[in-house]
């Protein structure tokens, strides 16, 4: 699947995608598809180091800057396909963007396609605690000095 | 004795359970449009009407601080809290109202005795030894005496989650300061041999506390039979408010140890110079309490003793072991936790799905199971796992509630395979 121009415009995307489904469940097995079909993150990768804590399932990112075109590449995975599923929601709208781009457009998407509750740091999904790591890297790409926890 | 009572199948006798559902009102909703099936009953349980009752009347009609008033509404507010230390007193069979302490839960109960009684007179080397199935509560609180050189031993687990006693006797040193073990383990179910681990440690002279925050609802309890120095549980499993635990503890060493917080209520004189302390239980008991709750907590202990600790114990075995065996056909399922004694709690994993997985799908058809680590990581690493779907029964779960979570599995299953 291709990506819109702007994450905004991946925003709108995503939003049409789940205005298909209805019902609660529709939506939640969607995601669970998504998991399903998302790419896994190499063993080596699988380490204590890259671990996103706050999850109750395991939960890896890793995040590189691409020198030539200052975009973020970042992968990740976990061992629940619900989890997997909001990771592939997530790297739709930041995975190839630049720092910059990433911190000026947080994931409203969430609240509009209904998973806004999913949101919250007290939800055992660990959502929050992705995007706030994604976040913590992109604000150190942004000033120049990457983090050390990027890789 | 009460284990007698339990072998006997008692609960065709008298135990409604349809009608002691109807107790419950949250447990009269949908979720999902799906009728609300409640298995998280470990985790905290379902109030019935009469606590809920309980603690409005408190609030609407016999509500002032207590302790302090000479006017008639606090007289009867105090007189209400001291009734339900009265009902606490006779619910664990102790032997005066002066052993049973208020506390939040059984978390804060466990800090007390880790501050009260171990930090004190703790020498570096000193030990305290617990199972390796034990919550988080019955292991931070002894970490934070490592300042102090605690050393904390753990007993070891037997793959089906059972504690090794030969192993935990030879762990028995002069460096014992405590033995704290839990009563029914919260994340496998596995009820232990407290009468004989208290045997064991009072040979040697070691005082025990036991953690029953998963036995009194399950159990009948008499802290004077089993003979423990300390016992903690939390109201809110007990089918009674959040916000009030109780700390057992034999008078002698509750009147030998130093207070847990200062403040007000605690106090006979206060003067900058020196302040004298109120009696036991007063002493632990610093600052306005829960008061509202621990009547609450009273109400629940009315509640679980008129339907019986015999009957319901009968109830929840049949269902548990009804359970077992229907998980047990669901292809791929492991249940985690085998022990031969056990109640309550059915912990499991799939092959095919993470417990997050389960967890979410299962609450799609409006069944809340807990899934995760339990707080008792260690015990569910122990076993091989990194988290578990956990299934608790309570008295009020039904067959058609264990029917509800076996279909939704199957259909987990099928959507995963």
């Amino acid at each position: 699947m291709s990506q819109a121009a702007t994450i905004a415009d991946e925003q709108d995307l995503i939003a049409e995608d789940f205005e298909l489904f209805d019902d609660w469940r529709d939506k939640i097995e969607y995601v669970l598809d998504l998991g399903r079909r998302l790419a896994p993150l190499p063993a080596e990768h699988k380490i204590d180091a890259n671990k996103v804590k706050g999850c109750q399932s395991q939960v890896w990112l890793v995040a590189s800057l691409d020198q030539a075109s200052g975009r973020l590449q970042i992968a990740a995975d976990s061992d629940a396909f619900i989890v997997r599923g909001l990771i592939a929601l997530l790297l739709r709208l930041y995975d190839a963007r630049k720092p910059e781009e990433i911190l000026a457009n947080p994931p409203e998407v969430f609240e509009r396609i209904g998973l806004g509750s999913h949101l919250s740091p007290t939800r055992a999904n660990g959502l929050h605690a992705m995007i706030q790591r994604i976040r913590q890297i992109a604000t150190g790409f942004a000033r120049g000095a990457p983090i050390a926890a990027a890789g | 004795m009460s284990s007698q009572a339990r072998a006997q199948p008692v609960a065709a006798a008298g135990f409604d359970v349809l009608k002691v559902r109807a107790d419950f009102p949250c447990l009269q909703q949908e979720i999902h449009g799906r009728p609300l099936v409640f298995l998280d009953t470990a985790a905290s349980a379902q109030k019935p009407n009469v606590v809920i009752e309980a603690q409005a009347d408190v609030l609407r009609h016999s509500y002032a601080n207590i302790h302090r008033g000479v006017y008639s509404l606090s007289q009867r507010a105090t007189e209400l809290h001291e009734a339900a230390r009265a009902r606490v007193q006779r619910f664990l069979n102790a032997a005066s109202h002066r052993e049973i302490v208020f506390t939040r839960n059984a978390t804060e109960a466990l800090n007390l005795v880790a501050q009260s009684f171990v930090r004190p007179d703790l020498r570096p080397g000193d030990e305290v030894l617990i199972t390796g199935m034990e919550h988080h509560a019955n292991i931070v609180p002894w970490q934070l005496l490592a300042d102090a050189g605690l050393k904390l031993v753990v007993a070891p687990i037997s793959d089906a989650g059972e504690l090794l006693l030969p192993e935990f006797e030879r762990l028995l040193s002069e460096r014992t300061r405590l033995v704290s073990v839990t009563w029914v383990a919260n994340a496998l179910g596995t009820i232990n041999p407290v009468e004989r681990i208290v045997e064991l440690a009072h040979a040697r002279g070691i005082p025990v506390l036991l953690d029953a925050a998963q036995a009194v609802q399950h159990i009948p309890v008499d802290v004077q039979a089993v003979d423990c120095d300390f016992l903690v549980f939390s109201g809110h499993k007990l089918y009674g408010p959040s916000g009030i635990g109780v700390l057992y503890g034999k008078a002698a060493r509750l009147e030998a140890m130093p207070p847990y917080q200062g403040g007000g209520d605690m106090i006979l004189s206060v003067s900058y110079a020196h302040t004298e302390f109120q009696d036991i239980p007063h002493k632990f008991e610093a600052g306005t309490p829960a008061i509202e709750a621990a009547v609450g907590l009273g109400a629940a202990i009315d509640y679980v003793t008129g339907l019986g600790l015999d009957a319901i114990a009968a109830h929840e075995a049949d269902l548990l072991a009804y359970a077992t065996r229907a998980l047990q056909q669901i292809p791929g399922l492991q249940v985690v936790g085998t022990a031969r004694e056990k109640c309550s709690v059915l912990s499991f994993v799939l092959d095919c799905a993470h417990p997050h997985d389960i967890g979410t799908l299962l609450d799609l058809d409006g069944i809340a199971i807990r899934t995760g680590q339990h707080c008792a990581q260690p015990a569910i690493e122990r076993l091989g796992h990194h988290a578990t779907a956990r299934a608790s029964i309570g008295l009020y779960n039904t067959e058609a509630d264990i029917d509800a979570l076996v279909a939704s599995l199957r259909r987990v299953v099928a959507m995963f395979s």
